[in-house]
């Protein structure tokens, strides 16, 4: 795990020398990103800050107060020079996946030179492919213009190879979960995850992910687990957590459950998802993959459901815990068909959370979250 | 002391401390004090010379409490599990039991063989609770034990439309200025957190009979329009604030030995 904890360290450095190789490296925000054009155009992707409470007094001097957190702090930092990537970056990728994003992008875009990428919002609509192979292209021609190289066919075929491998390797980490005693706490496994979209060498990141593999293949044979024993089996699901804005899921593992899976988007969602590799076109390729991820952006979103209930079946998941960060209408939408769906498909407890980053309302959710985990046990 | 064991039950709320003490299954002892500032303290005041074997702590405190305490067999639990452990103890038949605190509005539906089914809780703001009523009877000049009473003189029904114990104050002052009677915006103010609280009990799926706990079910006004509201008999117990400590109580009896607490903080 110190590697992980680590690799952000390591991951800056390669940056510099990258740059000072004449190497280009552009800010991602999203999912949607499709890092492996990115990649292929000779410059390296990196997540952006955009998840800790520090920076978004500064942002909330230009965005409203009553706006999701991520975007605030996402702002924030870009505004106060306060992230190390964002520093590093010669430009940023956006896409539309919600109005405060999309909106908040045209005030970035003051800051960086920024590309937004528009999303169509209906995965299977008969035009939807059709329009979103045409922002591939649009993008390939911001990246070309911005790094000064072409993307080769057989170049980005070898990245998709390569970041199909890391998916595969992330989904069989999480798959060590599913036993009796779970080797990997949930706050653990968002420090893997967290760490895929901040290394610079996939290659690298592809080698601590086996050797945590052969780790875990130990830990399971030697019976190790992270939890009580019946300590109650969570799902996590909902907006996107990382380092600064974990507390829901810290308080679960404090107060005695075990988070089996974290379906949202710095969790498992689209891990399973593989770019067909070795097409001719591997734009088509690549937008056929990246439309099917289940965000709450797209609709309709019965994708998300139908990951939800492989997780909940493959994990033996005792209860759901659906977090919704403030202001993001999509989920907390969404949040209530989540529900329906536990609780009469599955016969299972689930627990809705609204919050923010601030640490203001730990307390509540500590009673709230130990109360779920009583009504399970 | 005999050779039954006595088992302590603590409610350790944003507003008042309760405290009940079982001797074997017969309920000792009964007290409340403020919480005050130094909510230990006051839990010292209130165990201060009795022998109790075992105390269970619920309520915001709770974890303080048994961080600070030590030579005693010392647990926790929510104040979800004690208000549900404790209304069905004074009420088997109960199926909901809201609780309104200080702080939180809680309504806990229980299946009907007594384990609870679901909850829902207010979030972290205290709009629709005691905290609330507190605040307003305050601004509007009367004893808050009174404001229930003063509600009810009313002679119509007027909309107040802010929660927001801040928005809710300015309403307050603006239909004061339009000559408004005070008895009448008290009864609104009233009528919102009920409002509120029955929203949250057709989340829940509320099922009767139905347990009003906690310190606002000692307000007149409350139950009555909440029984106008839901269209059916609330049950109020003699003591509403006690039903979470008697239901820590009960835990302690129910053999909590092995069990212990379950929330570790980490620091």
């Amino acid at each position: 795990m110190k590697e992980f904890e680590r690799a952000g360290e390591r991951s800056l450095l390669s940056l510099v020398e990258h740059k000072e190789a004449g190497g280009k490296v552009a800010g991602v925000y999203c999912l949607f990103a499709p890092t492996e054009l990115v990649r292929a155009a000779g410059a390296i992707p990196v997540s952006l800050c955009g998840k800790k409470e520090a920076p978004i007094s500064a942002a909330e001097k230009t965005l409203p107060p009553n706006l999701c957190p991520l975007i605030k702090s996402s702002y924030g930092y870009a505004v106060t020079d306060t992230c190390p990537y964002f520093g590093a970056s010669d430009f940023i990728l956006g896409e539309t996946t919600c109005d405060g994003k999309k909106k908040m992008f045209e005030l970035m875009g003051r800051i960086k030179p920024l590309h937004l990428m528009h999303l169509p919002f209906d995965a299977d609509g008969g035009q939807a492919l059709a329009f979103w192979v045409q922002e591939m292209i649009r993008l390939k021609g911001f990246l070309e213009e911005q790094t000064g190289r072409s993307v080769e066919v057989r170049e980005l075929n070898r990245q998709i190879k390569l970041q199909n491998e890391v998916r595969k390797l992330l989904w069989q980490i999480s798959r060590f979960s599913r036993a009796e005693t779970v080797p990997l706490s949930g706050l653990d496994m968002m420090t893997v995850m967290e760490t895929k979209s901040s290394c610079s060498d996939l290659e690298a990141y592809a080698v601590l992910l086996r050797q945590l593999i052969k780790e875990l293949e130990e830990r399971c044979a030697a019976g190790v687990a992270v939890h009580r024993r019946g300590a109650p089996r969570i799902l996590f699901t909902g907006c996107p957590v990382g380092t600064g804005s974990e507390k829901v899921l810290q308080l679960i593992e404090e107060c005695g459950g075990v988070i089996v899976s974290m379906e949202n988007c710095t969790g498992i969602k689209g891990q399973d998802l593989l770019v067909e590799e070795d097409t001719a076109d591997p734009l088509q390729a690549l937008a056929r993959r990246y439309l099917r991820i289940p965000c709450s952006c797209m609709t309709p979103n019965e994708e998300r459901l139908n990951l939800i209930r492989g997780l909940v079946e493959d994990y033996r998941v005792q209860g759901v815990v659906d977090l919704t960060w403030q202001c993001c209408h999509t989920y907390n939408v969404e949040s209530f068909v989540v529900r329906e769906f536990i609780e009469t498909r599955h016969g299972l407890p689930s627990l809705h959370i609204e919050t923010d980053y601030s640490s203001s309302d730990t307390e509540q959710l500590r009673t709230r979250i130990e109360a779920f985990l009583e009504l399970i046990a | 002391m005999s050779g039954l064991e006595s088992v302590a039950g603590i409610d350790i709320g944003s507003r008042s401390i309760e405290l009940v003490v079982f001797e074997g299954t017969r309920q000792i002892r009964q007290m409340k004090v403020p919480t005050t500032y130094d909510p230990l303290a006051q839990c010292e005041k209130l165990l201060d010379g009795m022998r109790v074997g075992r105390v269970v702590a619920t309520g915001y405190g709770r974890k303080l409490f048994i961080e600070s305490l030590r030579g005693i067999e010392v647990s926790a639990i929510t104040e979800i599990q004690a208000y549900a452990l404790g209304a069905r103890y004074l009420f088997p038949e109960v199926r909901t039991v809201l609780d309104i605190g200080g702080q939180d509005t809680k309504v806990i539906l229980l299946a009907p063989h007594g384990r609870v089914a679901k909850f829902e809780m207010n979030d972290r703001c205290a709009a629709g609770t005691g905290k609330f009523l507190e605040f307003m009877a305050t601004a509007l000049q009367i004893p808050l034990e009174a404001f229930g009473e003063f509600a009810l003189r009313s002679d119509k029904r007027i909309q107040i439309n802010s929660m927001c114990t801040v928005f809710a104050e300015s309403e307050a002052t603006s239909l004061m200025a339009r000559g408004e009677r005070a008895e009448n915006i008290a009864m609104g103010l009233h009528l919102a957190i009920v409002q509120r609280t029955v929203g949250m009990l057709r989340r829940v799926g509320m099922e009767p009979p139905l347990v009003f706990a906690g310190g606002v079910a000692h307000n007149p006004c409350a139950g009555k329009v909440l029984e106008e509201q839901l269209n059916i008999s609330l049950i109020i117990p003699d003591h509403p604030d006690m039903v979470g400590a008697i239901g820590a109580a009960l835990h302690g009896m129910a053999g909590a030995k092995e069990r212990g607490t379950r929330c570790d903080r980490k620091s």
